[in-house]
């Protein structure tokens, strides 16, 4: 049988290496340390088609993430999708802000940018974008595409 | 009819017998966790099961955790090299460790490893009736040798777990960036963007304290209740790996059910 001083410093020993890798776990591998928001305040944006957006997609503005999407619901007296996001108490936006869904990279994920607008006043708890832009929809916009060749070709026609 | 009568008879008496069995198993769980005071007041006792269960098994685990590692780096690349997306790489080895590999393969190696021990162990101990004997010395065999064995195996699993995910995080770290040559910038980043500590790392610590506590209360469970033969203890050891390697598999889907759909 194993001395006791030794046995307890074996079980320190990996009770420390246990914890050690817990720790390496949630700041090497998971991001902790990075954003999330504290204190926030909710805005509401109304889009005709929100896509592939998902709940917890980063809201970007410039490139930086300000806030997360809270929760995204349909509106059944606007037939529109009801976006909600929570952003962070440090960044405020003026109130003609505009909110559109746009996709990281060609096949990434995709997040709400905002772009700062010029008025005075700053949205507040609760407030809703005036100026949304939906998600870009590849059929819709393949069969845009096809129907302007097919005027076109047409026109030459004449 | 006399056959079918037998068939009948036979299902009659599996019913009962499991249900004994099942509550059976209830009451030493709940007799356990009764008499966990006692044993956190001994602590020394617990001390004594963390080493055997827990330093014991640190060897196997974190070797485990290194190949499975390394397979992951070397599986993952040559799919995701398919699409172009080879930086991805961090995401697949550490997503599938934190979330599923490192508490699952963890709790089938613990079984194996020392739940077979705990069984055996205390499946002789009834066998050369020495759980007899501390009774007739007035102290309870639960507190004095289940409920430490309990604690130390619901204390070393989730750790053992965390450093199974390090070491297979740091394999595919080896085979992906040391050897392959994917981009080391863009694998930690990308996993640090992907990989959630609330919803992944959180997930996967509570996955695997919830299969700590089935494999040790089985192992527990099967010793306890074994036949006091040396053919009754080899039966129970291996009912422990299998009942609890079954019971971790079916334990992960209802896990992973509840967890990650939203």
């Amino acid at each position: 049988m194993i001395e006791r001083t030794k046995m307890d410093l074996w079980v320190g020993v990996f009770v420390a290496a246990g914890f050690a890798g817990l720790l390496f776990l949630s700041m090497k591998v998971g991001n902790m340390s990075g954003f999330s928001v504290t204190n926030g305040y909710t805005l509401h944006a109304y889009f005709d088609n929100v896509g592939g957006l998902k709940v917890r997609a980063p809201v970007k503005s410039a490139g930086v993430v300000v806030g997360r999407v809270s929760e995204i619901k349909f509106d059944n007296e606007r037939y529109e999708a009801d976006v909600v996001m929570k952003i962070d108490g440090r960044f405020k936006f003026p109130k003609d802000t505009s909110a559109s869904i746009l996709t990281s990279g060609l096949l990434g994920e995709q997040y709400i940018g905002l772009d700062a607008g010029g008025d005075d006043q700053m949205l507040k708890n609760g407030d809703k974008f005036q100026i949304t832009q939906s998600a870009v929809v590849l059929e819709k916009l393949i069969s845009q595409f096809m129907y302007n060749k097919a005027s076109e070709s047409d026109s030459n026609k004449k | 009819m006399n056959a079918l009568t037998g068939v009948l008879r036979y299902l009659g008496n599996y019913a009962i017998s499991s249900v004994w069995r099942l509550g059976y198993g209830a009451r030493l769980f709940l007799l356990t966790l009764l008499y966990s005071g006692e044993s956190f007041k001994r602590f020394q006792l617990v001390l004594k099961e963390l080493y055997s269960i827990g330093v014991l098994s640190l060897v196997i685990i974190m070797v485990s955790g290194l190949f499975v590692g390394f397979v992951l780096g070397l599986q993952g690349y040559n799919t995701l090299e398919k699409y172009g997306s080879e930086q991805a790489l961090g995401i697949l080895v550490a997503l599938s460790l934190v979330r599923e590999l490192g508490p699952v393969v963890t709790a089938l190696l613990f079984a194996g490893r020392a739940g077979t021990a705990i069984t055996a162990e205390i499946g002789l101990m009834k066998a050369t009736e020495q759980l007899s004997a501390m009774e007739m010395m007035a102290v309870e065999p639960v507190a004095r040798v289940v409920a430490p064995r309990f604690w130390a195996g619901v204390i070393s699993m989730p750790l053992l777990a965390a450093l199974f995910s390090t070491m297979g995080v740091f394999g595919g770290y080896i085979v992906g960036v040391v050897l392959i040559g994917v981009d080391e910038g863009s694998f930690w980043s990308q996993m640090q963007s992907s990989v959630d500590f609330h919803e992944d790392i959180l997930n996967g610590v509570i996955k695997s304290f919830v299969f700590a506590v089935a494999v040790t209360a089985i192992a527990l469970l099967e010793g306890y209740d074994s036949k006091p033969t040396a053919e009754g203890v080899s039966r129970a050891t291996t009912r422990t790996v299998v009942t609890s390697s079954l019971m971790v598999l079916f334990l992960d889907f209802i896990l992973t059910s509840l967890m990650f759909t939203s």
